[in-house]
C-alpha cells in the first residue's frame, strides 16, 4: 500500500475512533448521535430483518435509471453541442449558472406534472447529472488531437466509426470524469428528492426516522448510504486509475 | 537499430511491406500529378487567405521527392490537398491516373509531425489498427504487424502502450503502421521535426531503408535543408506564401545511401543552393508574419 493510501486509511479511522470515544463518553450525546459501532450494528440488524429491502431497491433503482439517463443524455446532447459551435456559444452561459440553481424549489411544480409517484424524483436526479456529462463530453470531445481525426480519414474511416473507434477511446478520460459526476450527482438529487416529498425510499425512510427521533435507524440508514457510495465510487476510482496508467497519467 | 535489420529486411524482402515484386523503379511513369493546384482558406476577418500555388507538380513511381519552404508557406496544405485530407480550390490531383476528389484514396499512407499513436492501444494494436479496419484475415495481420515491428526495432515494446515509449519510438509506431498497410505513396509531414539530431539521422537511415525495401514513391515534407539534401532522389522548393514550387533540384544520389553521404562534397553544394534559393523567401516569410527573427 502506498504511503498516502496509509495515511488516508489511518485518518479515517483515527476519526470514526474518536467519534466512538465522544460518543460513548457522554461529549456527544446519544440524542444527537450514536457511536459508530451501534450504527453498524443497527444497519446489520436491519439489512437482516428485510424492513428497509423495499426502500432500498426503490432508491437504488431511481438512481440507475437518473445516472443512465444522464449519461446517456449528456453524452448525446454534449456531442450534438460540440459539433455546433453557435449552439455551443449561445448555451455555455447557461451551461456555466446551471448549478446556481435551486432544483427542488421546482419539485413541486415536477409533481404536479408527473404526479406524485418516481418520475419526478428521477428526474431530479438526472437534471442534477446530466450538465455535468454534458460538460465533460464537450471537454472530452475539444482535447482529441486533430491529428488522430485526420489518421482515422486515412484509414478511411467514416464519420460513425471514427467517433466509436476513435472519439470515444480519446475522450475516455473527460468521459469518466463526466460518469463519476453523475453518479454522484444522480444519488444526490434522487435521495434529497426523496427527503423531501417522497413516501418511500431510503431518503424518505431518513426524513421518517429523523422525524421519529429514531436515530439508530436513521444513522444506520445514513452509514447504508456512505458505505455503499464510497464503494460505487471507488470502484469507478480504481476503472479510471487503470485506464489512466495505460496513457501514462 | 542495427544493421542486422537492414540484413533481415532484405531477407524477408517481398513479404514485408512490399506489395509485389516492383517494376525496378521506373523513374518514367507518373504515378501522382498536381496541376494548377490552388488552395485558398477563408479568413478570420470574412476575407480569405491565400495559402498555396498555383502548384504544378508530377512524382514519378518509386521516386523519393521532398518539399523544403519556409515556415507557413504551405507545404502542409500542399500534402494534404495531395493526400484527398483537405480539396483544392482550384486545379487537378492525379493518384495513378485517378482523381483525389477530397477523400484518401486507398494506396496513399500518411505520417504525420504531431505524434499520431492511439494512447489506448499497444504498439501492436496500433500498428494493426488499420489493416483490422479494413477486414483483413487475422493471420495476415499477425504476419504484417510481427514483421513491422522487428523491421522498426519494437521487438521489446510489442505490449507496451505509447505513454511507456519515447517520442522516436511512438514516431517508429506511427511509421510501422503506415507501412503495414502497403501504400504505394507515402506522404510524411515532417515526421521527425519533434526529434533531436541525433534520431533525426538515425530515422532518416531507417527511412531509406524504408523506401529501398517498399518501392514506393515517397514525398517528405520538410523545414530541414540537410535532411532533404540527405534522403531524397529531388527537391522542390517552394516559396512564401501563397506557396508555389520556385525550384526543382536533382541530387543524383545512388539508390544505396544513408546518412554518410553528408560528409560528400556534393551534399554541402545541394544544401548551400537550396539556402540559395530559400533564404530570401525566408526573409519574406518572417517579415509577412511580422516576426523579429
Amino acid at each position: 500500500m502506498k504511503r498516502a493510501t496509509w495515511i488516508r486509511t489511518l485518518v479515517v479511522i483515527g476519526f470514526v475512533l474518536l467519534l466512538e470515544g465522544l460518543c460513548r463518553w457522554g461529549v456527544i450525546g446519544r440524542m444527537t448521535m450514536i457511536p459508530p459501532s451501534e450504527m453498524a450494528d443497527q444497519l446489520w440488524k436491519l439489512l437482516q430483518s428485510g424492513r428497509y429491502n423495499g426502500h432500498i431497491f426503490e432508491t437504488l433503482g431511481n438512481v440507475a435509471v437518473a445516472f443512465v439517463s444522464a449519461v446517456v443524455g449528456g453524452f448525446v446532447i454534449g456531442s450534438i453541442l460540440h459539433s455546433l459551435p453557435r449552439a455551443r456559444r449561445a448555451i455555455d452561459p447557461f451551461l456555466a449558472t446551471y448549478y446556481a440553481i435551486p432544483f427542488f424549489a421546482f419539485y413541486p411544480l415536477l409533481v404536479v406534472i408527473f404526479g406524485l409517484n418516481a418520475a419526478p424524483i428521477i428526474l431530479i436526479g438526472f437534471l442534477f447529472g446530466v450538465v455535468a456529462m454534458i460538460i465533460n463530453t464537450m471537454n472530452g470531445l475539444d482535447r482529441i488531437p486533430r491529428v488522430l481525426i485526420k489518421t482515422a480519414r486515412v484509414n478511411g474511416l467514416g464519420p460513425l466509426r471514427t467517433a466509436w473507434l476513435i472519439k470515444l477511446p480519446s475522450a475516455a478520460p473527460q468521459l469518466f470524469t463526466g460518469i463519476k459526476l453523475a453518479i454522484a450527482y444522480s444519488f444526490i438529487g434522487v435521495i434529497a428528492a426523496e427527503f423531501i416529498m417522497s413516501t418511500s425510499g431510503l431518503g424518505y425512510s431518513i426524513a421518517y426516522a429523523f422525524n421519529n427521533f429514531d436515530n439508530r435507524t436513521m444513522y444506520a440508514l445514513m452509514l447504508f448510504i456512505i458505505t455503499l457510495v464510497t464503494i460505487v465510487n471507488a470502484f469507478f476510482h480504481v476503472w479510471e486509475r487503470r485506464i489512466m496508467a495505460r496513457r501514462g497519467q | 537499430m542495427s544493421g542486422s535489420v537492414v540484413d533481415m529486411a532484405a531477407a524477408q524482402r517481398g513479404r514485408g511491406f512490399a506489395r509485389e515484386p516492383k517494376p525496378g523503379g521506373d523513374m518514367a511513369e507518373v504515378h501522382a500529378e498536381l496541376t494548377g493546384v490552388k488552395r485558398v482558406y477563408p479568413g478570420a476577418d470574412g476575407g480569405s487567405v491565400h495559402a498555396l500555388g498555383p502548384v504544378d507538380l508530377k512524382l514519378a513511381r518509386g521516386e523519393f521527392y521532398s518539399v523544403v519552404g519556409p515556415s507557413g508557406c504551405g507545404k502542409s496544405t500542399l500534402l494534404d490537398v495531395l493526400a484527398g485530407l483537405s480539396a483544392p480550390t482550384e486545379g487537378s490531383i492525379l493518384f495513378e491516373g485517378r482523381e483525389v476528389a477530397g477523400r484518401v484514396p486507398p494506396g496513399i499512407g500518411v505520417v504525420f509531425q504531431e505524434d499520431a499513436s492511439f494512447p489506448w492501444l499497444t504498439v501492436q494494436d496500433n500498428i494493426a489498427f488499420g489493416l483490422r479496419r479494413a477486414g483483413t484475415d487475422a493471420a495476415e495481420v499477425d504476419r504484417r504487424v510481427s514483421y513491422a515491428i522487428g523491421f522498426m526495432g519494437l521487438k521489446d515494446f510489442r505490449k507496451a502502450y505509447p505513454a511507456q515509449l519515447s517520442g522516436g519510438m511512438r514516431q517508429r509506431v506511427c511509421i510501422a503502421r503506415t507501412l503495414v498497410m502497403q501504400p504505394r505513396l507515402i506522404l510524411l509531414d515532417e515526421p521527425f521535426g519533434a526529434l533531436d539530431a541525433q534520431t533525426r539521422l538515425l530515422m532518416g537511415d531507417e527511412l531509406l531503408k524504408l523506401w529501398r525495401e517498399t518501392g514506393a514513391t515517397v514525398m517528405l515534407i520538410t523545414h530541414a535543408l540537410d535532411e532533404a539534401a540527405m534522403l531524397s532522389d529531388r527537391i522542390g522548393v517552394m516559396s512564401a506564401r501563397p506557396g508555389r514550387l520556385i525550384a526543382d533540384i536533382r541530387t543524383e544520389w545512388p539508390r544505396e545511401r544513408d546518412s554518410r553521404i553528408a560528409a560528400e562534397e556534393s551534399f554541402g553544394a545541394i544544401t548551400s543552393r537550396l539556402w540559395g534559393l530559400l533564404r530570401d523567401e525566408t526573409v519574406k516569410a518572417a517579415g509577412m508574419s511580422g516576426s523579429s527573427r
